[in-house]
């Protein structure tokens, strides 16, 4: 079990909280709510220890293309850096309609 | 006993396919559905952490008030896809608070029906007692509430009922199940690995689903309604037994009736699920009850 913490810039406000996933067998759940400020505050609480420079390499990427303020709460059973991407890119879609 | 033909299989809505909060707000009327304790109040299990597994923002347990039919009505579901849906202190209280703020509800004059979307293992064995606790309030809540409202349980599947929640389900005042979903005391995998391959092969689906099925289930009278597995049926016969009301005689408090059907098995010869329906039925005239 490792609590892991990043923090990305931001440009914009984001107005609606949204949920996607489930804490399965290779599977995650995000939590995505606004955030004052002009930065987004990831932390990830995940059962499989040692991954620290690949949830940062999915992360950057993930807000290479988004710029929400936003905070993000991530509980992860072993997804691959593919579903997170997609749990992420959810969440996002959920908040944004 | 599917009632789907061709195009018809196609075009239906999964509901097994739906996740616990999805199920939830399918059987609600469109707008009236309100979370209670949702996700974002992390009321998570503080004991899975320590065990080195991860915990689940509402404990894999949702709670949905709302209307059905224009009558109040609360969901719990319980999410299989965590931890086996398995009941924990936190996702067992929340279900305890619901079916006891219902019976509240019910005391002081007011409608609530209950219903609850159960897959699940039973107890969670990292919870150890706190689970055994929280599945001994529950079965005692249902028996509180059913008194004044109907408390349905729907076992639409892949997980199924097991364990202790078996209890409940069977505590109810109405059970729906799908061909797909499974309902038992011990799982499959739990006979086995306790009596032996030769008592029961728990990889052996046939097996398993021809006697823990919703279909032999509901054919030995332990199940009320056979549904398909499509949101417009499972939510049409959900408001079918809210409409129908508290039940007078539960199946639980027809103790005679199973001692007689128990008594008059013969055990010398093994006994299959088929010949198990009819020696019922013999013994008791039908499923009907």
């Amino acid at each position: 079990m490792e609590k892991l913490e990043f923090e990305f810039p931001a440009k914009r406000t984001i107005s609606q909280r949204a949920r996607a996933g489930v804490v399965g067998s290779n599977d995650l759940e995000v939590l995505l709510e606004p955030l004052e400020g002009d930065h987004a505050l990831v932390t990830v609480l995940t059962s499989v220890d040692g991954f620290r420079d690949q949830w940062s390499a999915v992360l950057e990427r993930f807000f290479s293309t988004y710029d929400g303020a936003t905070r993000i709460h991530i509980n992860d059973a072993g997804a691959t850096p593919g579903i997170v991407l997609l749990r992420l890119r959810q969440a996002v879609e959920v908040s944004e309609t | 006993m599917s009632n789907f033909q061709g195009v018809d299989f196609v075009r239906r809505r999964s509901f097994i396919e739906l996740d616990a909060r999805a199920r939830a707000k399918a059987l609600l009327d469109e707008g009236s559905d309100r979370e209670l304790l949702g996700p974002f109040e992390r009321i998570e299990s503080p004991w899975l952490a320590q065990q080195g597994v991860t915990p689940q923002s509402d404990d894999g347990c949702v709670v949905m008030k709302g209307m059905i039919d224009g009558a109040a009505a609360v969901v719990v579901a319980l999410e299989g896809a965590f931890q086996g849906g398995s009941m924990g202190e936190v996702s067992g209280t929340k279900m305890v608070a619901a079916l006891d703020l219902a019976a509240k509800d019910c005391e002081s004059g007011k409608q609530m029906s209950a219903i609850l979307l159960l897959e699940t293992g039973g107890v969670r064995l990292q919870e150890a007692n706190l689970g055994l606790a929280v599945v001994a309030e529950i079965f005692a809540s249902v028996l509180r509430l059913r008194r004044h409202s109907p408390v349905i349980t729907v076992i639409a599947g892949t997980v199924g009922c097991f364990g202790g929640m078996s209890l409940t389900a069977a505590a109810s005042s109405y059970v729906v199940m799908t061909p797909e979903a499974r309902l038992g005391l011990n799982g499959p995998e739990v006979i086995e690995q306790e009596s032996g391959l030769e008592e029961f092969e728990a990889s052996d689906r046939a097996l398993v689903w021809a006697i823990h099925g919703g279909t032999q289930r509901y054919a030995m009278g332990l199940a009320d309604v056979l549904v398909d597995d499509d949101v417009a049926q499972v939510s049409r016969t959900v408001r079918d037994c809210v409409g129908k009301g508290p039940r007078t005689e539960h199946r639980s408090e027809q103790v005679a009736l199973y001692r007689e059907r128990i008594a008059k098995l013969d055990a010398s010869q093994q006994i299959n699920p088929v010949s198990l329906r009819t020696a019922w039925a013999e013994a008791t005239g039908g499923r009907e009850q």
